[in-house]
């Protein structure tokens, strides 16, 4: 197990600074200068060579994104002289827009996109799986069919056409919920609940359509296997055959996905956010790159990129752990 | 968002198609396959559409220059400038002149801007599905067949595919490119990070056709790679192939869709779905027909070809994730 955890661990690290790479390259590569942005439109050319120098723009790309790199883990110094900004452990960089370190500002929207992105995953699990189950369990049936062609509709809405009508719905016809405005759930847990039912339940619709398909495909699959007829020939009751013969196995596929879905959400939910105005990563995703903040927007993707291999880790050790097999 | 790709087909799955050397699908399958989705109610009703979809974005030019109107043509006579710019008339101005009304503040017909927007969103949909399925399929191909450090090395560029946080990489790689031709630049972004899904459900099937008697006897009859390739693998493959291929398309105009809807998309006057969305959230209370129009066009593609892609999935690959 421990040899798995440790070759697991290496991977990782491989693939996030292939990502890393990758999304340096292609950041470098583009065509706009953030010298040239962040000193403003009446600037010398000496001036622009000096920022250039500050930002460390001047160098070869190579040496860029190593510096970068041992950045990440060591913190550096950017720029030299009187002016140089002492950038700590993890040090991503300073944001072009407010002279903010890019980690203080991940962190501080960071519990915003994990509120929405955990409430959101809880609702539609029970929703999508509930759904799923039924549906599976009654194969054929009207039940089944009501509910199939209601998930494929609903997986058929975008996310941001279900928000506009909630909103209408809940919101301004009936005033059932208050415009969402993210209240910290240290502050007040009722009110932090209140204003993000409405983006829980945006969100969470278009994904528990997709888990009710998903999970009933797989639970009709585990259902016809030669081992549930075992147990129901044993004379087990029904119950026991569907809960721990058949989910536990039929849930194996959802948890994967699962792990995908909530890793790419935790790193912000970017049209989600940017509809109700909440202030999570994925609106200072989208807010930086109106300003060509690239500091930020390599930052974001690399949270983005770490949760969602984050999240798989977790998957699979969850995996070893229930399966030998996994582990060679 | 996102498409489900279902489960790969486990070893020992056998595919649909015919024996040696048979082409893609056999006519007696295509003709199966044609009854049982014609016979369905449902996948009727959303081929039909798919068809109908097909063809507004095929002859959008003629369609608008028959509704009388250019997409980016203005028409100051069909808004009210003093409520704001709203259309004159109920239901966003429909009338005779503008079929389902026009834009608020432009006057522009939205009948023109939605079928023009149907052939940019359709454009990208399937080329970047074909991107996607060339790709994916070549390189699924080769890991199952080829096995070994090919194998390694394609499996480990899944994964690592896999792990880009893609909506908010496209997004990113839309918004920082400049001087390009947005269509042809969307296609690529959006192609490039869908081959693994289908990769994997490809590798998975080769691997177990890669043994077969008939393979092995073809080999044996001194046939080389390329020619085993493409004349018993491939022809062997191309059920499930076909079938999520179909299923890549709704995801991939979701996606197109989201990207014009968070304007990193195809650049205005250029009409398309999601960009015309995104204009219409401001309106939607009031001027609904606004917001409803374009969402409905997107949802009905959406939807059609989602449930032709599960239909086609059970018919041709009955095996793979739903029995």
């Amino acid at each position: 197990m421990i040899a798995y955890l440790v070759r697991r661990l290496l991977g990782v690290a491989g693939v996030l600074l292939a990502i890393c790479a990758v999304t340096f390259v292609i950041f470098y590569l583009l065509p706009a200068d953030p010298a040239s942005a962040a000193c403003g439109k009446t600037c010398s050319p000496e001036r622009l060579a000096e920022v250039r120098h500050f930002m460390g723009l001047d160098q070869p790309v190579w040496r860029q994104f190593g510096d970068y790199l041992v950045g990440i883990f060591a913190g550096r110094e950017l720029g030299s002289g009187p002016h140089a900004l002492q950038c700590g452990f993890p040090c991503l960089g300073y944001s072009y827009e407010n002279a903010l370190p890019v980690w203080d500002l991940l962190m501080d929207r960071l519990p915003v996109s994990v509120s929405l992105a955990f409430g959101a995953a809880g609702l539609w699990l029970v929703l999508g799986l509930s759904a799923g189950v039924t549906a599976a369990l009654r194969k054929g049936g009207l039940l089944d069919r009501t509910l199939m062609v209601g998930a494929v509709a609903t997986a058929s809405l975008p996310v941001y056409f279900t928000a506009v009508m909630l909103l209408y719905g809940l919101v301004r016809l009936t005033g059932l919920l208050p415009y969402p405005a993210y209240v910290p759930l240290t502050d007040d847990p009722v009110a932090w609940a209140v204003n993000l039912l409405l983006p829980w339940i945006a969100l969470a619709l278009l994904y528990a359509a997709m888990y009710a398909r998903q999970s009933r495909s797989s639970m009709i699959e585990t259902m016809a296997q030669p081992y549930i007829r075992t147990a129901r020939a044993k004379g087990l009751p029904a119950r026991t055959v569907v809960v721990k013969h058949g989910l536990r196995s039929a849930m194996m596929p959802v948890l994967t996905l699962f792990g995908m879905d909530l890793g790419a959400l935790l790193a912000g939910a970017v049209i989600t956010e940017s509809i109700f105005g909440i202030p999570g990563v994925g609106r200072l995703f989208y807010d930086a790159l109106q300003r060509s903040d690239q500091p930020v927007v390599l930052g974001v993707t690399l949270l983005a990129a770490f949760f969602i291999v984050a999240a798989n880790v977790v998957i699979d050790l969850l995996y070893a752990a229930v399966d030998p097999r996994v582990r060679n | 968002m996102t498409t489900l790709i279902p489960p790969a087909a486990g070893p020992g799955d056998a595919p649909a198609a015919g024996g040696p050397g048979s082409p893609a699908l056999p006519d007696a399958l295509w003709r199966t396959t044609w009854r049982r989705l014609w016979g369905d109610r449902g996948s009727r009703t959303a081929l039909i559409a798919a068809a109908l979809l097909i063809l507004v974005a095929l002859t959008a030019p003629l369609l608008s220059r028959l509704g009388g109107w250019s997409p980016t043509a203005f028409d100051a006579d069909a808004i009210d400038p003093y409520l704001g710019g709203l259309p004159h008339g109920a239901l966003g101005g429909v009338s005779a002149e503008h079929w389902l009304g026009v834009e608020p503040v432009t006057g522009r017909d939205l009948f023109a801007r939605v079928v023009h927007g149907a052939q940019v969103s359709l454009l990208i949909a399937f080329a970047a599905t074909a991107i996607v399925v060339v790709t994916g399929t070549a390189a699924g191909i080769a890991a199952g067949y080829f096995g070994g450090r090919v194998d390694t090395v394609l499996s480990r560029l899944m994964d690592l595919t896999m792990s880009f946080p893609s909506l908010i990489f496209m997004i990113a790689m839309m918004s920082v490119a400049q001087d390009v031709n947005r269509v042809v630049l969307m296609t690529v972004v959006i192609g490039v990070f869908g081959w693994p899904g289908i990769a994997r459900v490809v590798r998975a099937e080769a691997l177990s056709l890669r043994h077969r008697e008939y393979v092995e006897a073809a080999r044996a009859c001194g046939s080389g790679p390329w020619r085993i390739l493409t004349r018993q693998v491939l022809p062997n493959i191309s059920g499930p192939v076909i079938a999520y291929t179909t299923l890549l398309i709704p995801g991939m105009i979701s996606t197109e869709a989201a990207l014009s809807f968070l304007g990193v998309g195809v650049r205005p006057p250029t009409p398309s779905w999601g960009q015309m969305i995104a204009e219409a959230v401001a309106y939607y209370e009031t001027d609904p027909m606004y917001f409803i129009v374009p969402s409905v066009f997107l949802f009905v593609a959406v939807l059609a070809f989602t449930v032709l892609g599960d239909a086609l999935r059970d018919i041709l690959d009955p095996q793979g994730g739903r029995p």
